[in-house]
């Protein structure tokens, strides 16, 4: 069931043994952080009928610098409660990277379950001027370039390269937010024909209205089990069968924007290419980073690609790729697949990626 | 001009890169509630369900629990000091005039010490124990901010028990 990994390993099987996510809304000025996790993270547990006590390690993903608070994430520990004392981290990363972490902590085989949560409010400040100070702060972030800017760089660089045009990406926003319609948590959802959508003002050239994600505020959790716990909990465990994540240079001159390398190696040593793939969840928030990472993990078009809608139906930052591996284990879970990849990414321009492979029994 | 070329002048060593940014912020139910109480002069906190505990400010969670903090209560405008420091120290931005007095307070029917100031004290008499009561701003200056609260004094109770706040140092 499980790929050997480079040294010739097999993986101790993990499985998402439950997964939930808030309603991703524009703005949520209602509820503060802890407010914002708490129903999400009973919701987690009461999926499987566990408590905090059942899990052995907490790990969060977020960034302060979204809410411009010290130690958000510190606090939002309280939406867990943590008595007695736990064992506990955090990323400064997307979710998805937190699960990570906690995944290769429960392969060495000393804890069963662990709780993985995420949490991000991009409707506090300016997030694109926020995004900016995630990049080189001698030489590019001084001149404050923004996110969309960067984005439509790369875009750019792909329609002058052959590989997409400007219809490719309407077509994808229109089947990403039609999808959505079937997705209660969305946050965008329409049913419009791409001659429509190509006739919205462009943002940030060749960058239309649609190709962008929305700002969203949204959280999520995962809860992961091995061993004893992953039988108790699920009746068809969905197993993690490779993980990996890889990133790139720093900086945005030296690479290829319209490749990723760093998704084909990730995508290689977690064993993609070893069996087909039903359903693919794209962490990809423009909507020409999808053709991007589409052809970086090789998938071919009877692949369904963001059946959840993706990032251009809910972009809650810090959450977005944890969401995707949980979209993708629902999947498997509600029996439309039975092997499913999830893609995660983060910095300017899909400067690192994660590739995470499911499957059922 | 001198003749001095950039390579004259040595590396840099020294970069400026002016960042600013600007949040809104949410304190969410549970703070709104106690930022309210501010307002109107009074001390807000919640109870958890499981343990019983009060929070003053609650943040909406029980931190030991993770269950939502749902009942209301209104604290008593006194309170113990358990724990104090005196700041002889002067600082950029400082508003106090040194030395003052930054205490721990224990509002009775609370089990969370917050940050106060204590005044009307001569800084060598301020101990643990002490008990104290809070000074709010005039009627028509309250605002939805600890700014409500002057300070802290003294105010004649004799000491509390050491028992009695032993677990908030």
């Amino acid at each position: 069931m499980s790929a050997a990994d480079a040294t010739g390993r097999t993986p101790r099987p993990v499985s998402i043994a439950s997964f939930a996510q808030s309603q991703n809304v524009r703005r949520d000025d209602e509820h503060n952080e802890v407010e914002m996790l708490m129903p999400v993270i009973a919701e987690v547990f009461g999926n499987i009928g566990i408590t905090k006590d059942d899990v052995d390690f907490i790990c969060s993903g977020s960034s302060d610098y979204l809410i411009g608070g010290p130690f958000s994430f510190v606090m939002a520990l309280d939406a867990v409660g943590v008595w007695p004392p736990r064992s506990e981290s955090h990323v400064e990363m997307d979710g998805a990277w937190a699960l990570y972490e906690a995944w290769v902590l429960l392969q060495e085989g000393e804890i069963d379950a662990a709780l993985v949560y995420s949490f991000g409010r991009s409707s506090l400040g300016d997030l694109n001027e926020i995004l900016t100070l995630q990049l080189d702060p001698y030489y590019v972030a001084p001149l404050w370039p923004d996110t969309v800017s960067l984005a439509a760089l790369q875009a750019r660089a792909l329609i002058d390269s052959g590989k997409a045009t400007e219809a490719d990406f309407a077509a994808i926003a229109a089947r990403s937010r039609k999808d959505a319609l079937a997705n209660p948590k969305a946050q965008v959802a329409n049913d419009l024909p791409v001659e429509r959508l190509l006739e919205d003002d462009y943002v940030v050239s060749p960058l239309r209205r649609h190709a962008l994600p929305p700002i969203t505020d949204g959280a999520a959790a995962i809860v992961l089990a091995a061993g004893d716990k992953a039988r108790q909990w699920a009746d068809k465990p969905v197993w993690i069968t490779g993980f990996d994540h890889r990133m790139e240079t720093h900086s945005l001159g030296a690479r290829d924007l319209t490749s990723s390398p760093s998704t084909k190696k990730a995508a290689d040593v977690a064993g993609l290419a070893d069996g087909p793939i039903d359903v693919a969840e794209i962490h990809a928030p423009y909507a020409h980073q999808e053709i991007i990472i589409k052809a970086a993990l090789g998938l071919d078009d009877k692949v369904a690609i963001n059946p959840s809608g993706g990032p251009l139906a809910a972009n809650p930052i810090m959450s977005a790729g944890l969401i995707r591996i949980g979209e993708a284990a629902a999947r498997i879970s509600s029996g439309q697949a039975k092997r499913a990849v999830a893609h995660a990414t983060s910095g300017p321009c899909l400067q690192q990626n994660l590739v995470c492979v499911l499957e059922g029994e | 001009m001198s003749d001095e070329t950039t390579e004259d002048r040595g590396p840099v060593t020294t970069l400026a890169t002016p960042i600013r940014l600007d949040f809104d912020f949410t304190p969410g139910i549970a703070q709104s509630k106690f930022l309210r109480g501010l307002e109107r002069g009074k001390f807000m906190g919640q109870r958890c369900p499981t343990c019983g505990k009060v929070y003053v400010p609650s943040r909406g969670s029980c931190p030991t629990d993770g269950v939502p903090t749902t009942e209301d209560v209104e604290l008593a405008n006194v309170g113990t000091v358990t724990t104090y420091c005196v700041v002889n120290v002067p600082f950029a931005g400082q508003s106090i005039e040194i030395p003052y007095i930054c205490a721990q307070v224990l509002l009775d029917g609370a089990n969370l010490s917050f940050m106060g100031l204590i005044q009307e004290i001569p800084t060598d008499q301020i101990r643990m124990g002490m008990r104290v009561e809070a000074v709010w701003v005039e009627p028509d200056e309250l605002t939805p901010s600890l700014a409500s609260v002057r300070y802290f004094r003294p105010n004649g109770e004799p000491d509390a028990d050491y028992e009695t706040y032993k677990e908030y140092l």
